[in-house]
């Protein structure tokens, strides 16, 4: 099925070089069902001693979610990655579960409130939908690089939308990073990331070769041009105009991390990197000095303890979270990960370590981990340079957004106010990744497609037989 | 509530799945990077049981000096290696210039032949296209699509 004929018969069969490993897929899609199933029926024995009505309803919704994926990508993309759509799955369903659980914790208190996991399997749904709509509209992951000026502008208007609108339909928490219209909120940033990463890819691959070649050598380090400085200063200006009108420190380093990184992909320059930690260095100087808000952060940051009654507060609640679940975990519906503010979007991770302990966030965190690896593998494969950027720079954005926010709840890192990637309460993110994971699936079912057999030997002109061309 | 023995087994429990999903993701990764069925590799046998190995004449690895592979090592045994494209392959070569069976090493008498299996593109021994079985020596390059090897 690869190329030229063989004398093992065994090669003949097709499939046998190549398996799509569907049912390795299918198996592990299962696996990750079962827990989440285990994890709600644990949720809700130990909260409330008895298994909810609705257990049944969000079983079969959540299973018919992932069985209805899994036959999309067994028809439209078979060699696709078996490992992207498990590891999904149950990120997914521990989020849900997490979410679920505080739920609980919220009726308690307040038998008015709660319910936001119903919403969160909505967004599910809506996500696998574009899951579905990207695998039947992009046959060709190239397709892409062929609208990626389209997509920087799409992604630019998304980015910059919050900015003009005004407070009261953009501002959540001080970061006007939101469109609020008749009951839904929107966080355009999330698919404003996926679009620029796409004309980031574009954007490299055509100029790659001028950013790595023309430089000078000074001290081991290739030194780039003047004028080929131009797009990462466009970046990094662009990260700060983010920070500056949005107030949005997530995104912003969001941004020019996955940038600086993608241009060292694409020119394996690692003076680039360098150039690009000078240029974060120097903005995070200036913001620090210049922006109120910037300061607290870094301030909460540095000594949480000393600010525990404001701006702290939260940063604090999730340490002792953390420290509670110690090892082992308080066990799911044992903790009181309600203790932390907005623990359903932001600080799930700590929410998720107080009930699972160091044991399960690192199990969460190794689940990522497959995921970005299953990226990086891909973009090592697929024999396109568009695709290989494309790929790394996905897969790096996950693993990016992970890093800063599992940072700022650690205290690893200020607080940043991103999402965690599939995990945490919100729609924009969870919709947004399922459209990034459609398009690292469609690249991963072109890695490991095999490729087409070659047309047959054509025999020396020598040897082929002569022919009669009547006209 | 439940009694506190249930709890603490749902909380050790739910750990040990949480694990084993990432014990048979690995197993998926691990089958994915060897080729074929995990443990594949080991049909190269280990080290130490290579015969004829104390006798120190005659080579005992295969190296990868050039192309994607670089670096990689295979003990040679008494079984043949086969390099190519397909799964099962001694050698798995991702190339688009390797056939799925591309070549294979066989030891006769302590010494290694090399063969085309066929490929659409060739094997070379040191610039001379493969046709028939070829004895090759020490430290002579064997060329695949991308990929040198060498005897050591």
């Amino acid at each position: 099925m690869t190329a030229g004929p063989s004398t093992d018969p065994r090669a003949g069969a097709p499939g046998a070089a190549t398996p799509t490993r569907r049912n390795t897929e299918l198996a592990l899609l299962g696996f990750a069902v079962l827990i989440t199933l285990a994890a709600q029926c644990i949720v809700d024995l130990t909260v409330t001693g008895s298994l909810r009505a609705e257990l049944a309803t969000f079983g079969a919704w959540f299973a018919a979610i992932w069985a209805g994926l899994h036959l999309v990508v067994r028809k439209l993309a078979p060699y696709a990655d078996p490992l992207l759509l498990p590891a999904v799955a149950l990120l997914c369903g521990l989020g849900l579960t997490m979410i679920h659980r505080l739920d609980l914790a919220d009726e308690q208190a307040d038998a008015a409130s709660g319910g936001d996991a119903p919403v969160q399997l909505l967004w599910a749904t809506v996500g696998a939908g574009l899951f579905v709509a990207v695998l039947v509209v992009l046959r060709d992951h190239r397709l892409l690089a062929r609208f990626a000026y389209t997509l920087a502008l799409v992604g630019l208007v998304l980015l910059a939308l919050p900015a003009v609108l005004p407070a009261s339909v953009s501002e959540v928490y001080g970061a006007k990073i939101w469109i609020r219209v008749a009951g839904f909120s929107i966080q355009p940033g999330e698919f404003a990331k996926i679009c620029l990463i796409v004309f980031f890819a574009s954007y490299l691959v055509d100029k790659r070769d001028v950013l790595a070649l023309a430089s000078r050598r000074v001290m081991g380090l290739e030194i780039p041009r003047a004028r080929d400085l131009g797009p990462v200063l466009v970046a990094w200006a662009l990260s700060i105009l983010v920070l500056v009108f949005e107030r949005d420190l997530g995104s912003s380093l969001l941004l020019f991390g996955i940038f600086v990184v993608m241009l060292y992909i694409a020119t394996e320059r690692s003076s680039w990197l360098l150039i690009g930690l000078g240029l974060f260095a120097a903005g995070a100087f200036l913001a620090y000095q210049l922006f109120g808000h910037v300061r607290v952060r870094v301030d909460t940051w540095l000594d949480p303890f000393a600010y525990r009654d404001e701006g702290g507060y939260q940063l604090v609640q999730s340490l002792f979270g953390l420290g509670t679940g110690g090892l082992f975990g308080a066990g799911l519906g044992g903790g009181r990960p309600d203790q932390v503010p907005v623990a359903k979007s932001d600080f799930i991770a700590a929410a998720l370590g107080e009930e699972l302990g160091l044991f399960g966030l690192v199990a969460l965190i190794v689940v990522y981990l497959i995921l970005v690896e299953r990226g990086l593998r891909t973009s090592l494969v697929v024999r396109d340079a568009f695709g290989k950027l494309l790929a790394g720079g996905l897969a790096f954005a996950v693993a990016w957004q992970l890093f800063v926010v599992l940072g700022g709840v650690t205290g690893l890192l200020p607080l940043t106010g991103l999402t965690t990637p599939f995990v945490a309460y919100g729609g924009s993110s969870l919709v947004a990744n399922f459209g990034l994971v459609a398009i690292l699936v469609r690249i991963s079912d072109a890695a490991r497609r095999p490729a087409a057999p070659p047309a047959p030997p054509k025999p020396a002109i020598g040897e082929a037989p002569t022919e009669v061309v009547t006209p | 509530m439940t009694a506190e023995i249930v709890l603490q087994v749902f909380r050790f429990g739910f750990l040990l799945l949480l694990w084993l999903f990432i014990f048979a993701a690995f197993r998926v990764v691990r089958a994915d990077l060897f080729g074929g069925r995990a443990g594949r590799v080991a049909s190269v046998p280990p080290r130490a049981a290579v015969p004829g190995r104390k006798r120190g004449r005659g080579p005992r690895t295969l190296v990868v000096t050039a192309g994607p592979l670089s670096g990689t090592k295979i003990t040679l045994g008494e079984q043949p290696i086969l390099i190519g494209r397909a799964d099962d392959s001694t050698l798995v070569l991702t190339d688009d210039f390797a056939s799925s069976r591309h070549a294979r090493l066989t030891n006769r008498g302590g010494q290694w032949y090399v063969e085309d299996l066929g490929s659409t593109n060739g094997t070379y021994l040191d610039q001379q296209r493969v046709q028939g079985p070829l004895l090759v020596a020490p430290g002579q390059p064997i060329r695949i699509g991308q990929t040198a090897l060498e005897l050591r």
